[in-house]
């Protein structure tokens, strides 16, 4: 399913841009703990294309796009 | 040094962008159609399950659905599959600034320089195929070869997601035996010329000899044997390169029917509205005009004649349109679309001869009265300022061809 989620995020000066924390739906906060990987990708799961970030969240490995400067997860 | 020409050809593009963003629908036999209530309800693309079912692109939604009862029909969303052309284009150029796209999906690659830094041909194919899998979630096929013309048929060869190569030694094998129709440029009425002559594949048609070729099918026998041959030496044109614009039309299917010269007068007057407008945005005018009819039953055909001025004018334009249609059409039977192409295009400041029997200062002042509306309607939008006409029938008189 597509889940849009609220993301808080570093902006760096270079243009790059870091998600730091995924700002679920019923307030519960994800800190990311690391960005294993980021490039261009489809989402067959959620149907979207865009740039994902693999993400590691509590041990966890999550992909969380941006599509057209918004935030989805798979 | 040999060329390495790519032709990549993204498959059943429309269904597959809506296959991706309808997750729910993979998997089931899925078409992208028009709108019915518009009566645009004929199919524009179609994925493979739905291939399987035999349906054809162009056909009617009820057609489709006999075949296939439990087909799912989406509605288009243009706005995204440019999105996606776009993107696609893009993985493209980093491979070879020698892109040149052939529609919405498809492209010509010239590689030739490019193959010390990325692998050969049929790599840099696999390449391109993994990435817009990879990123874009849909497929392509390509055809690798040393001419545009093969390259062409190599992506047509294998589908969808394939990689054809036609080299030298299998054109013989794979272009040959090939129907005479797969080539590029032979339509309806070439392939039945050719028929005629006993001529059924590329192989044949190869063979045959040029002054025979030229004599059957003119200046276009020349360029079919070439094809055929695999001496098509064209080349793949740099990505911001824009082909000179030869002409500018607008046609449309209204809601209803078109019964009668007034009903007739409404669509034509929004249509010459529109290309008139695009052909002041471009700075050209026009010497020729075409009005193109296509009755309920389907048959259509196009009437064109010379204009005395070369114009800009909607109301030219739509003048000589309206002669045309009086000239050719009596109206036994209705109207189901009608458009107007304006040809022969050239600078709007050249030199004109000017008439003794012409009003050239009201001319001026038309044109001066329709750049206003042009600004007008940039301003406030297209329904801003209409022709009293356009009230008579809204049904008829409610679209903007610019924007469709």
């Amino acid at each position: 399913m597509k889940t849009w989620v609220d993301v808080l995020c570093i902006h760096y000066k270079n243009g790059h841009v870091k998600p730091l924390q995924i700002l679920w739906n019923d307030n519960r906060r994800y800190t990311i703990d690391r960005i294993t990987q980021v490039m261009p990708a489809a989402s067959l799961k959620s149907g979207g294309i865009g740039l994902r970030y693999t993400c590691e969240i509590h041990s966890q490995i999550r992909h969380l796009y941006l599509e057209e400067g918004k935030w989805f997860v798979e | 040094m040999e060329r390495v020409i790519l032709h990549c050809d993204l498959n059943g593009f429309y269904a597959s962008v809506e296959e991706l963003y309808h997750p729910e629908y993979r998997g089931q036999p899925l078409v992208v159609a028009g709108e019915v209530e518009l009566r645009h309800g004929i199919v524009l693309a179609k994925n493979q399950l739905a291939k399987q079912y035999d349906i054809q692109t162009g056909e009617t939604i009820w057609q489709a659905k006999q075949k296939c009862p439990t087909l799912v029909v989406l509605p288009p969303n243009h706005s995204r599959y440019l999105t996606f052309s776009k993107r696609v284009h893009q993985i493209f150029l980093d491979y070879t600034d020698r892109m040149e796209p052939f529609g919405i999906d498809e492209a010509w690659l010239d590689v030739t320089e490019s193959i010390h830094l990325f692998g050969d041909g049929k790599e840099i194919a696999d390449q391109i195929r993994e990435r817009i899998k990879q990123e874009l979630g849909i497929t392509a096929s390509v055809g690798v070869s040393y001419n545009k013309a093969f390259a062409k048929l190599g992506s047509d060869y294998r589908k969808p997601d394939a990689t054809t190569v036609i080299s030298r030694e299998n054109k013989v094998e794979i272009v040959d035996p090939l129907p005479v129709e797969d080539l590029l440029f032979v339509g309806r009425a070439t392939k039945k010329r050719l028929h005629d002559f006993g001529i059924w594949t590329i192989g044949e048609l190869a063979s045959q000899s040029l002054p025979f070729l030229k004599q059957i099918l003119g200046k276009q026998g020349e360029v079919l044997w070439k094809f055929a041959n695999g001496l098509d030496e064209s080349k793949v044109q740099h990505f911001q390169y824009q082909q000179p614009v030869k002409s500018i039309g607008n046609s449309t299917t209204p809601p209803k029917d078109i019964e009668d010269v007034q009903q007739a007068q409404i669509v034509l007057s929004v249509l010459a509205d529109s290309v008139a407008c695009r052909l002041r945005e471009q700075h050209l005018v026009c010497q020729k005009i075409s009005l193109y009819v296509r009755d309920v039953e389907l048959h259509s055909f196009v009437r064109q004649c010379v204009l005395k001025h070369a114009t800009q004018s909607a109301d030219d334009l739509w003048k000589q349109a309206m002669r045309l249609l009086k000239q050719n059409v009596c109206f036994d039977v209705p109207l189901r679309s009608v458009g107007i192409r304006a040809m022969d295009l050239k600078k709007e400041n050249i030199p004109q001869q000017l008439s003794f029997f012409s009003d050239e200062q009201m001319d001026e002042k038309n044109l001066q009265l329709e750049k206003t509306v042009d600004a007008i309607r940039k301003r406030f939008g297209f329904y801003s300022v209409r022709r009293g006409l356009m009230l008579l029938d809204p049904t008829l008189s409610e679209f903007e061809p610019k924007q469709d």
